[in-house]
């Protein structure tokens, strides 16, 4: 598998790290305890296109968002995660 | 002992087996090779399969579960049933292919799965009991009783099934890994390959092409075709000298493509000294590429199948094409009397070139009935059965005779000693699968072709992978993928060499008729390598295993080491005649990777022995070396344990005197494994504080602070100290397990949730070495080493002070008074280049005041005594209370954590709470992991209250000590609990004491 870094271009899974779901959003300290039960344990395993994150470790440390479709491993897009734009 | 003669020896005269030269053969050299211990002559480019027929050797080796004496089936990979040993001692290379082995000067080559001997095997008797190994054996007949299965059952199978030996030594040899890049990979360099690579190349992309052969040319090599008036071969080789000639292409031979990956990344396998004696010196024996291509084009052609019919197994029955092989390449007639079986067009094309080559075709018998058929009888004097089938075979350890039943049902018996099959080729598919894409079975060529478009717009298959059955075909699909991946227009320039052409018709029949039914007339083959019958695949479906998925685990077929490459398509046509489905309705299995085995010394490349998990090592590790140090694993990294003196016969004794030597005078430790980051910008302080569960607003310039850091459920992740050194300038330290992991964190942290904070940090470990100088002597030593105008009194740089200062006359460095230990310390750093310089500055500096070095033990025995937490404290199931740290929580702020901590549960004061324990006699020792339970307790899990996490000889103390977790500990100071270590059935008393064991009231740091 390869991920093309928005910064460092095309490179092997090796310098890559998972971490899971990216639509996830941290909640607001004050919220509900179920949002943050939510939150730190309950992720959905969505069977197509999802959006992950993936940390550039062994390249620029970028946290990444990668749009991939879990059937098919095809990987629709990658962005550096506290960017807006797409390169 | 007439049982011993083995094929080829005996009666007669020996006859010859070479008929001519072979178009990839140097038959000006010989070459001697053994096998079985006996010597045989050769040429340079022989197999060792091809050098064994031509010295008429049909007999290699015994089958899987019935010990059935075998010969070779093929010429190539998909051999299933010539698996031999090759080389000796810790060379020796068990389950190889006899077929692509190519022989050496000295090859020693020895059969397997036999005992004593080949022509005798006593085993050979299991064909007796077969009953016992039919379809589904393993879940059935060894079921009971089930103590039996342990000691009687599996060692029985194991000895009686079986295949080679591993060697009993290390591997002696090399192996390596490499990575390219291209714009096209070809894999096979058969017609459709070479014409993919040239046309590609020609437009000027970079091009691999990858060919598991020694040789160019596919199929090319086992055929009388023509190619622009000359022989198909020479083609391939003048296409292989231009290709080479090219800047833009690497041809690697012996180069086995085995897997296709996500995102074009392919594994392949370079024999690169497999065909001889050894590796050049500094070469490895097989190197391991990962080659990543914008393009792959897939011209790996086919692979023929055999026609079940009993008794199909004996030496002497090969498949058709194969026989061509050895003809046309390798100049060996595979035998003197040939039956031609086949039910397709190109099995005919044996007949020809059998009687080309001298051979005596006595039988035709194909499937259906064809004009051309009928010509090649007329040509070669051979007896046509159209219709027909092969009914049975004889010959024990080679065939002799054949029975041939007629489209009218009568049987005629035919002598021969070989038999040609061909039951149609199977287009060899298996990398297009790779990834998950699913076949279609295509009615006219009775086989299993790649679905259009399968696998990726990156996938061009061509020639008879695709399905493309004729040799002009070939050619074009070649070229047209080849201009394609290089994005040219080749469709002008585009030019098919002359190629005599013949279209490809087959009969799609699997097997003689009732050969499933009839187990009396002998076993018919369907899986050679895993001795899976026609009987099994019938039982199977019988009992219910009619998904192809269950059928092949339940019989074990298609699940030896060559994946079935010549069984899969048989068995699945057999199962759909059987289910009454057609075969499109019963699908078929997904190949998965390798294509072809691979060994996994491979797979390893260099990473073996010391060189799987490589040393990190900190800045002072020759010196300690010097210094006659033992050394721990810690992690990655390499730590001196302790330092041992003269006269010092044990380790303790060692430790003792390090940890004596810190309490009361001065002694220092390399900490540079502890993790470094360092953090500038104005939001610095906010970042902290969000990341730490303690407050940073309030740490001015020159201090440090000790943090600790919670996962997001709450638990504890990690601490350290960070220290501030100017403005918005931090540099935080990481406990040296956590370093990656924190850094991970934070970058987590700033990037994906507060991206609006202006920090920048980056990880400092390898930068600086840091060493940590302890003991009541230690700033009269840090005065010799730190220059003169910096104050290091306690009132200018006192506990948990920092600065920026410059060391040994200028040398830059950052100076931090934090104290492991619990004595007056500092901890050093300078840049790493320094460090072994700085540890023999101390040595020097030091000597005066008594100074020595000490080791991760006497660090770990003086945290133990100050009750520090570490690993097996924060072993991420301790909370902040557990560690009697919840007070650090602080209400006014969000940080990492602060919910999930917040939960109930995980405030309860009955959870386990870090404590000090230490036994009722100061000699008894206490052990890590032991339970805590209450006096007199009995030892069960209900009464389980806590654990004893850290242990250690106190010197200090005088006593044994320990840090535990145990229920409302910090209440409980001064009960005795029990102690079970049920490892040793122990019970012991300790008492609890507060974990703080030496200098509770922290006089001696602030000294």
């Amino acid at each position: 598998m390869r991920l093309t870094c928005p910064h460092c271009g095309s490179r092997g899974l090796e310098e890559f790290s998972y971490r899971g779901d990216a639509t996830v959003q941290r909640p607001a300290l004050e919220a509900p305890e179920e949002d943050w039960v939510a939150y730190v344990y309950l992720r959905d395993n969505p069977c197509g296109a999802h959006r992950e994150l993936w940390y550039h470790g062994a390249g620029c440390r970028a946290w990444l968002v990668v749009e991939r479709d879990t059937l098919t491993h095809v990987v629709h897009n990658v962005r550096a995660v506290c960017r807006e734009e797409t390169p | 002992m007439s049982g011993l003669r083995v094929a080829g020896r005996g009666r007669k005269a020996r006859r010859t087996f070479r008929h001519g030269a072979g178009n990839g053969l140097e038959t000006g050299r010989q070459i001697r090779f053994t096998f079985d211990g006996k010597s045989y002559l050769g040429h340079p480019g022989d197999t060792l399969a091809s050098a064994l027929l031509a010295n008429g050797v049909r007999l290699l080796g015994r089958s899987f579960k019935y010990h059935r004496p075998r010969g070779l089936l093929s010429a190539g990979p998909e051999e299933p049933n010539a698996l031999v040993e090759l080389r000796q001692g810790a060379a020796r290379e068990p389950n190889t292919r006899a077929t692509i082995a190519e022989i050496f000067d000295g090859l020693v080559a020895s059969s397997q799965n036999r005992w004593p001997g080949l022509a005798l095997d006593v085993l050979g008797i299991n064909g007796f009991f077969s009953p016992v190994f039919t379809a589904g054996f393993y879940y059935k007949t060894f079921m009971w009783p089930a103590s039996f299965w342990e000691k009687v059952y599996e060692p029985l199978i194991r000895r009686a099934a079986g295949l080679g030996r591993a060697a009993d030594a290390a591997d002696p040899d090399r192996y390596e890994k490499i990575t390219a890049f291209c714009d096209v990979l070809v894999v096979g360099a058969g017609p459709a390959g070479l014409s993919a690579a040239l046309a590609a190349a020609e437009s000027g992309v970079q091009v691999i092409l990858c060919e598991q052969d020694a040789l160019p040319g596919g199929r090319l090599r086992g055929e009388r075709t023509l190619i622009d008036g000359r022989p198909g071969w020479m083609w391939a080789q003048d296409a292989h000298r231009r290709l080479a000639g090219m800047t833009n292409v690497r041809i690697m031979t012996r180069s086995c493509v085995f897997a296709r990956y996500d995102g074009g990344t392919y594994g392949v396998l370079e024999r690169v000294f497999d065909h001889l004696p050894a590796p050049r010196e500094g070469q490895p024996r097989q190197r391991m590429w990962r080659v990543v291509a914008e393009h792959c084009v897939v011209a790996t052609g086919g692979i023929e199948r055999p026609i079940v019919f009993p008794n199909n197994d004996r030496p002497g029955i090969m498949l058709a094409a194969s026989v061509r092989t050895y003809l046309h390449r390798f100049g060996v007639i595979p035998g003197h009397r040939a039956v031609v079986y086949t039910n397709n067009s190109d099995g005919l094309r044996t007949v020809a070139d059998l009687h080309h080559a001298g051979v005596r075709v006595v039988a035709i018998v194909e499937a259906g009935t064809s004009t051309a058929a009928q010509d090649l009888a007329r040509q070669t004097g051979a007896v046509l059965f159209s219709g027909a089938t092969i009914a049975n075979t004889f010959g024990r350890l080679g065939v002799t005779a054949a029975v041939i039943r007629d489209a009218h049902g009568r049987e005629h018996r035919v002598g021969c000693d070989l038999i040609a099959v061909s039951g149609g080729w199977s287009p060899d598919i298996a990398l297009t699968t790779h990834q998950g894409a699913r076949p279609v079975y295509r009615d006219d060529l009775a086989a299993f072709v790649p679905a259009q478009g399968a696998g990726g717009s990156d996938l061009h298959v061509v020639g008879v992978a695709a399905g493309v059955m004729t040799d002009r075909g070939a050619f074009e699909s070649g070229l047209r993928a080849g201009y394609l991946t290089s994005g040219a227009d080749g469709s002008g320039k585009m030019r098919l060499p002359d190629v005599n052409d013949a279209a490809y018709d087959i009969t799609p029949v699997w097997q003689g008729p009732g050969t499933g039914n009839l187990p009396r007339a002998g076993k018919a083959f369907v899986d050679f390598q895993n001795d899976v019958t026609a009987r099994d695949i019938r039982l199977a479906a019988q009992e219910g295993f009619q998904s192809v998925e269950h059928l092949k685990r339940y019989t074990t077929l298609c699940m030896a080491t060559d994946q079935g490459k010549t069984a899969n398509v048989n068995a699945l046509a057999m199962l759909a005649d059987i289910t009454g489905r057609s075969v499109s309705e019963t699908g078929t299995t997904l190949i998965r990777p390798p294509v072809q085995p691979v060994a996994l010394g491979a797979l390893a490349g260099a990473h073996r022995g010391r060189h799987f998990r490589p040393f990190r090592l900190p800045p002072t590790h020759r010196w300690a070396e010097e210094q006659g140090a033992v050394f721990a694993e810690n992690g990655l990294w390499l730590r001196a344990q302790w330092y041992p003196r003269p006269g010092e016969t044990h380790w303790l004794e060692t430790v003792n005197r390090e940890v004596e030597t810190v309490r009361n005078r001065v002694g220092f430790c390399d900490v540079s494994t502890l993790g470094k980051i360092d953090l500038q910008g104005p939001d610095v302080r906010v970042f902290l504080d969000r990341l730490y569960v303690n407050g940073w607003q309030k740490l001015p310039v020159g201090r440090a602070r000790y943090g600790l850091m919670l996962r997001e459920d709450g638990f504890v992740f990690d601490d350290g100290t960070t220290a501030r050194l100017g403005e918005n300038h931090y540099v935080m330290t990481t406990t040296t397990a956590k370093a990656a992991s924190v850094m991970q964190h934070l970058e987590f942290c700033h990037q994906c949730l507060w991206p609006e904070l202006d920090v920048q940090f980056i990880s400092v470990t390898d930068e600086w070495a840091q060493i940590a100088v302890a003991g009541p002597n230690s700033r009269d030593v840090m005065r010799q080493i730190v220059d003169p105008d910096f104050d290091l009194s306690n009132a200018a740089f006192g506990f948990m002070a920092a600065a920026d200062v410059t060391v040994c006359g200028g040398l830059r460095a950052r100076l931090f008074r934090l104290s492991f230990s619990g004595e007056l310390a500092y901890e050093i750093a300078v840049p790493a280049r320094y460090g072994d310089a700085l540890a023999r500055r101390l040595m020097q500096a030091g000597a005066p005041y008594g100074i020595a070095p000490y080791g991760t033990e006497a660090l770990g025995v003086m945290r133990i005594e100050k009750g520090h937490p570490a690993g097996a404290e924060l072993n991420g199931q301790t909370t902040a209370h557990d560690l009697g740290m919840g007070r650090l929580l602080s209400g006014r702020k969000d940080f990492i954590g602060r919910r999930m901590a917040d939960r109930a549960a995980l405030r309860d004061p009955a959870r386990p709470t870090l404590v000090g324990l230490k036994p009722l006699r100061v000699d008894a020792p206490l052990v890590c992991g032991a339970h805590l339970l209450p006096k007199g307790a009995a030892a069960t899990a209900a009464s389980d209250q806590g654990w004893i996490a850290s242990s250690a000889w106190s010197p200090t103390v005088g006593s044994w000590i320990g840090l535990g977790f145990l229920q409302n500990g910090p209440a409980r100071l001064g009960d005795v609990v029990a102690v079970h270590n049920p490892l040793a059935g122990t019970v012991t008393e300790a008492v609890v004491v507060s974990p703080v064991f030496v200098d509770p009231q922290g006089e001696r740091l602030h000294g």
